[in-house]
């Protein structure tokens, strides 16, 4: 066995959980306000795409971050406009999203196909500390987007859970009647999370596509990633600090068939192992689907339910 | 409507000579959609005084208290603060000028702590939260009121009294100066009601105002310092002085009539048992919901089950109507046993099952009340509404139900009617004559006038020898109506008693799952 290869392993695993981390997070704003936003994938592909474009014509790969991320939140804007101010079915409107998202995408990409970008988003070197061996790799060999997304993720921890805006946004998905009698608007902070989540999710598609693929490939650049993102917010209970533990085990196993595979390790079709994270994405919304089921895992209790005042 | 603003400062009504109205409402008038909610209404609350609204459901008292704390704004018609005119435009201006509501809905997020529950919204907080530091903040505000409430305890996990006291701490920590109680004791035991009068006594010793809305008499005879009473939008009478209250006339001017509302328990000779129930026991996901309930039912009987909401009534009503299988013991109806045979079986056998929630279950909102009728009566492929349309027809007038008619839809009747059509449709018998009715809250959310009604259907019903089952949370409702009440704690009768010896206090303490001792 080949332990390199186990090392390079768990360095992919952390740089694949980037996206799920970032995404899952931006599902996880978003669902904290009580809008469930089932377009995450198509979310997550158009923001690649928009990212790619905007860095290939540019030359800026900050650039086609900050594009992407934009999108990402104009797409969720949509999403807003629809379950919040239309109030129409959250489901519904969420699969529209993921279908318009990704006929958007491929429509964009079209010229695109197969193409690579320039320059990718490259990993940061801390000198002597990255070529420790096994600790290098894995914790000071990551590129600037990764260790930001760490950051997001507690700073996301300690807004939900120690600031005033926090405790409001968790109310505004738990119980928004409560919140609407504080003379606070509802559809307004649900609107902001909504298009903050979008901008999350954007910015991992950017990423995704700038320092991951650096190919546009309709069909393979996001894998189901943004489903992914959606089971593990179920699974990190809607909390930011366990998502980066679940994203890093997701991250492990999306890349495992590959390790496997370099090993020549047959004796596991890599068709199975390539099937795992979506069998648990599946699993999560059977849960998700359950009310008592979400209420044991800490949904919020008005999830994907719209906002009407009780008119005496 | 043509107030000069000289005369705002004395209020209204000529109550304590000099002293300012901390609140008044002049000539208000506010109109809904095919409603005169509010009739130039007038009313003022003095600094420490106890003011009912007293009223039927409807009669405008709930809208009035909306525009007292800016929730509505009146048509016509203006509120002045301490003699000054006031324009509140939201529960938020509302809040500034020092007015607050306790709704009868709780307006709490039960997962989280008291005091987050208390501070939420408030605007004086810093960005960052410290929870033990706010804690002790909340403390001191509910201790200087003398309110006992556990700042760090999770909201979910208290009793309804509690939260009420919590509803109640949020408004004083937001600075109410005046609060208003929509049926605050709507929702408590007994026990908690004593608990909430205290509270209120404690406050108005403080100086604030109480504003108390309610519809039940006893109780606003024993904390009011004032009566106003509505009806049809109109006030209908003033009424002052704690205690000398003359529950008869506030009566009067609630409905505009005599009315009588213990109903006189004729005895009568019981027959065979009508409802066997064996040892019965229900698990809903580990937890025990109902345990070893055994108990009968005779023909001519009414037996009541009281509880507080959520100790297993609307389980077991369900599982006697067949919608929930036991986990264990037996259900027999006229001796046919109906464990396991589901709701069409126990119909079958004479079953008539009138649910609590009256839109979801009882009837289909979106159907006229001549096809919520079919729903019962005919089980065949092709629908024949001739054959039921004279039925309807007559079941309307026999039930005296407002509706244009049996094409009317289900769900633009008032709560009082909706009831109505559904215990013509139940108490009328479907393929089968009733001998069980099973009734959940027959009177919740309805005005006195509809009230006595459904209660004297009941009473006829069972006088005609059909055996009743009344679950209610209306205690005074299961007291002065059944010939024996069982109390329901935590899923098990806990207590048992003939309707005509039962004492509210034993009863109210079983119910608060106390053996007996006066614990609060």
């Amino acid at each position: 066995m080949n332990g390199n290869i186990w090392v390079l392993a768990s360095a992919d695993s952390v740089a694949i959980a980037t996206t799920l981390v970032l995404a899952a997070l931006g599902a996880l704003f978003t669902e904290r306000a009580g809008v469930l936003n089932l377009g995450i994938e198509g979310i997550l592909l158009t923001a690649a795409i928009s990212s790619f474009l905007a860095a290939d014509s540019s030359g800026s790969i900050w650039l086609g971050l900050i594009v992407g991320s934009l999108v990402g939140a104009l797409l969720a804007g949509i999403h807003a406009v629809l379950s919040v101010v239309l109030r129409a079915n959250q489901i519904v409107a969420g699969l529209a999203l993921v279908i318009f998202g990704t006929g958007l995408a491929n429509f964009l990409g079209k010229p695109a196909e197969g193409k690579t970008v320039a320059t990718i988003i490259k990993p940061l070197s801390f000198g002597p500390l990255s070529d420790i061996p096994l600790v290098g790799p894995i914790v000071f060999r990551q590129d600037p987007i990764t260790y930001a997304s760490i950051v997001i993720a507690i700073l996301a921890s300690l807004y939900l859970f120690r600031s005033r805006p926090g405790l409001e946004l968790r109310a505004t998905g738990d119980d928004p009647a409560t919140v609407d009698a504080q003379g606070l608007s509802v559809a307004s902070i649900r609107i902001r999370y909504t298009l903050f989540g979008g901008l999350l999710v954007g910015l991992g598609g950017s990423w995704l596509m700038l320092a991951q693929s650096a190919a546009w490939h309709q069909a393979a650049t996001t894998n189901g990633i943004g489903w992914i993102a959606l089971a593990l917010v179920v699974f990190a209970g809607w909390r930011p600090m366990r998502l980066i533990f679940g994203a890093i085990l997701f991250g492990f196993t999306l890349q495992l068939p590959f390790t496997l595979q370099a090993e020549q390790i047959t004796f596991i079709p890599s068709a199975l192992m390539q099937m795992l994270p979506y069998l648990a994405t599946l699993i999560a919304l059977i849960g998700l689907s359950r009310p008592s089921t979400r209420n044991k895992l800490g949904a919020p209790k008005a999830l994907g339910i719209p906002f009407v005042r009780d008119e005496r | 409507m043509t107030n000069a603003s000289h005369e705002v400062a004395k209020g209204p009504h000529h109550v304590s000579g000099a002293a300012p109205s901390a609140l008044s409402a002049h000539a208000i008038v506010k109109r809904f959609p095919g409603v005169l909610a509010n009739d130039s209404v007038d009313f003022d609350v003095l600094p420490g005084e106890v003011h009912t609204l007293l009223g039927e459901n409807g009669a405008g008292k709930s809208t009035l208290a909306a525009m007292l704390c800016g929730l509505y704004q009146p048509d016509s018609g203006y509120i002045s603060r301490n003699g000054e005119r006031i324009a509140l435009s939201s529960p938020r201006a509302g809040l500034q000028h020092g007015i607050a509501m306790v709704h009868q809905h709780f307006r709490l997020v039960e997962r989280f702590t008291v005091a987050e529950n208390v501070i939420l919204g408030s605007r004086d907080l810093s960005y960052r939260l410290n929870s033990s530091e706010l804690e002790n903040r909340v403390a001191a505000v509910a201790d200087s009121y003398g309110l006992p409430i556990e700042p760090g305890a999770t909201v979910g996990e208290l009793s309804v009294g509690q939260r009420q006291r919590v509803e109640i701490v949020k408004a004083l920590y937001q600075g109410a100066e005046i609060l208003l109680l929509d049926e605050p004791t709507a929702v408590l035991v007994p026990a908690e009601v004593e608990k909430l009068f205290e509270n209120v006594h404690a406050m108005t010793q403080a100086g604030k105002s109480i504003v108390f809305i309610s519809h039940k008499l006893g109780e606003v005879v024993e904390i009011s310092d004032r009566v106003t009473v509505l009806r049809n939008g109109r006030v209908t009478g003033h009424v002052s002085g704690r205690g000398t209250t003359d529950t008869k006339e506030l009566a009067r001017l609630m409905v505009g009539r005599d009315i009588e509302l213990t109903t006189q328990r004729a005895s009568h000779a019981t027959g065979h048992e009508i409802l066997q129930i064996r040892d019965l026991s229900l698990t809903v996901s580990g937890v025990n919901v109902l345990s070893d309930i055994s108990f009968n039912v005779h023909a001519g009987e009414m037996v009541g089950i009281a509880g507080v909401a959520g100790n297993g009534q609307r389980e077991l009503a369900d599982t006697i109507a067949g919608l929930m299988s036991p986990t264990s013991g037996s259900i027999a109806i006229s001796g046919s046993m109906t464990t396991d045979r589901g709701p069409i079986h126990a119909r079958e056998l004479g079953l008539a099952y009138v649910p609590e929630d009256r839109l979801g279950m009882g009837l289909v909102p979106s159907m006229s009340i001549l096809d919520n009728l079919l729903l019962t009566r005919d089980r065949r492929i092709v629908v024949d509404r001739s054959t039921v349309r004279p039925e309807a027809t007559r079941l309307i007038e026999q039930f005296e139900i407002k509706a244009n008619g049996p094409d009317h839809l289900a769900r633009k009747l008032s709560g009082g009617n909706a009831q109505k059509v559904l215990l013509a449709r139940e108490l009328s018998g479907g393929r089968t004559a009733t001998k069980l009715l099973v009734v959940c809250s027959p009177t919740r959310g309805l005005d006195v006038g509809a009230i006595e009604t459904v209660r004297a259907l009941l009473d006829d019903a069972r006088s005609a020898g059909q055996a009743i089952l009344l679950i209610s949370e209306d205690l005074d409702e299961v007291m002065s109506l059944s010939d024996r009440i069982l109390v329901l704690y935590r899923g098990s009768v806990v207590h048992e008693t003939p309707g005509v010896s039962a004492q509210l206090s034993t009863v109210g303490a079983a119910m608060a799952g106390l053996k007996s001792e006066g614990k609060s």
